[in-house]
């Protein structure tokens, strides 16, 4: 399967949740944002979230910033 | 007289030194900084995660009394600031929100018309926002009507360190616009921090000059301490500036009637 993560093609196995996804870039999922095809996903709704053929997702968290 | 409390957005809060935590070396130092200055607004900023090797999470080290404020730095228009914002709000972690809208890669001025735009979607969506500007009196009336919880005017240009370049036009806003005044940005010794708040300035907004100095902790305390200061100078009625002298002590009196007796004999 075909996405877009952070703009960057990515190939993924099939059928795999949000969350699954995002755990398996991060080790703090509860400091990352996900949004998908550009609408924000809140927490609670990863597990339900299956990503498509031609999903465009982003991965966003907190830096240092002035 | 006592001091009252800086009150943004119906919050208290003791400290008037936000402190932003971009640039720092280490995350320790970073930590140790928040710690000595006693900030209790912080800044933070929202990027793409990096999806080849797992970072640190930075929220880890800001303690969970101080206030989280998401810059949309990186946004270059209204329309990316309100998204940099919605993500924020997204992760639970509050919804106050610095606006800083830069399309400008020379000088990194903010367009003061942008932030207006985003202040007004931002404001209606219930978010605390603190709009970053180059100090214009229209602009800040705009964000104002707009319900900006503060007003963020520069100093200087952005990392700067070149202090209170924009100074009467700091004042202007400081005597005409009735939320708090953060000056933000340029602001790089504790004695322009001092400076600022000695003319009325509600609070000071610091990262760079923290962050590069070779001990940050050290400087941190420094700000705090200078900021503490120069609040006081302003409550205390500081004496204005005169074109001539006048003497501290009496001159007259003791040895000679007059000062022109003084000089006859000399």
């Amino acid at each position: 399967m075909n996405v877009i993560i952070n703009g960057q093609a990515r190939q993924l196995a099939s059928s795999q949740s949000l969350n699954q996804i995002v755990e398996n870039f991060t080790k703090h999922p509860h400091a990352v944002i996900t949004e998908l095809n550009g609408t924000i996903i809140p927490f609670e709704g990863r597990k339900e979230i299956n990503l498509q053929e031609g999903d465009t997702l982003e991965l966003v968290t907190f830096v240092g910033g002035g | 007289m006592t001091d009252t409390s800086l009150v943004i957005a119906g919050k208290s809060f003791k400290s008037r030194f936000l402190l932003g935590t971009g640039k720092f070396k280490n995350k320790k130092d970073l930590k140790e900084s928040i710690a000595s200055s006693h900030s209790e607004i912080v800044t933070v900023a929202l990027r793409r995660i990096d999806l080849e090797r797992h970072e640190e999470n930075i929220l880890e080290y800001i303690p969970s009394h101080v206030t989280l404020l998401t810059n949309t730095s990186g946004a270059r228009n209204a329309q990316e600031a309100v998204r940099l914002a919605r993500l924020g709000r997204a992760s639970g972690y509050g919804h106050w929100v610095k606006i800083e809208v830069i399309n400008d890669s020379k000088y990194l001025l903010p367009d003061n018309q942008e932030t207006v735009k985003a202040t007004e979607i931002l404001c209606a969506e219930g978010f605390v926002v603190l709009p970053y500007i180059a100090p214009d009196l229209y602009t800040a009336r705009a964000l104002v009507k707009a319900g900006a919880a503060t007003v963020m005017p520069l100093g200087s240009f952005i990392g700067s360190n070149q202090g209170l370049k924009t100074r009467e036009l700091i004042q202007v806003l400081i005597n005409e616009i009735d939320v708090p005044i953060v000056v933000d940005a340029g602001i790089g010794a504790p004695s322009q921090a001092a400076e600022a708040m000695e003319m009325g300035a509600d609070a000071v907004l610091v990262n760079t000059a923290v962050a590069t100095a070779q001990n940050p902790p050290m400087i941190a305390r420094a700000f705090a301490q200078a900021i503490e200061a120069g609040r006081l100078a302003y409550l205390s009625g500081l004496p204005q500036q005169e074109p001539a002298a006048h003497a501290s002590s009496p001159l007259t009196g003791f040895l000679y009637d007059e000062l022109d007796a003084n000089q006859k004999h000399s």
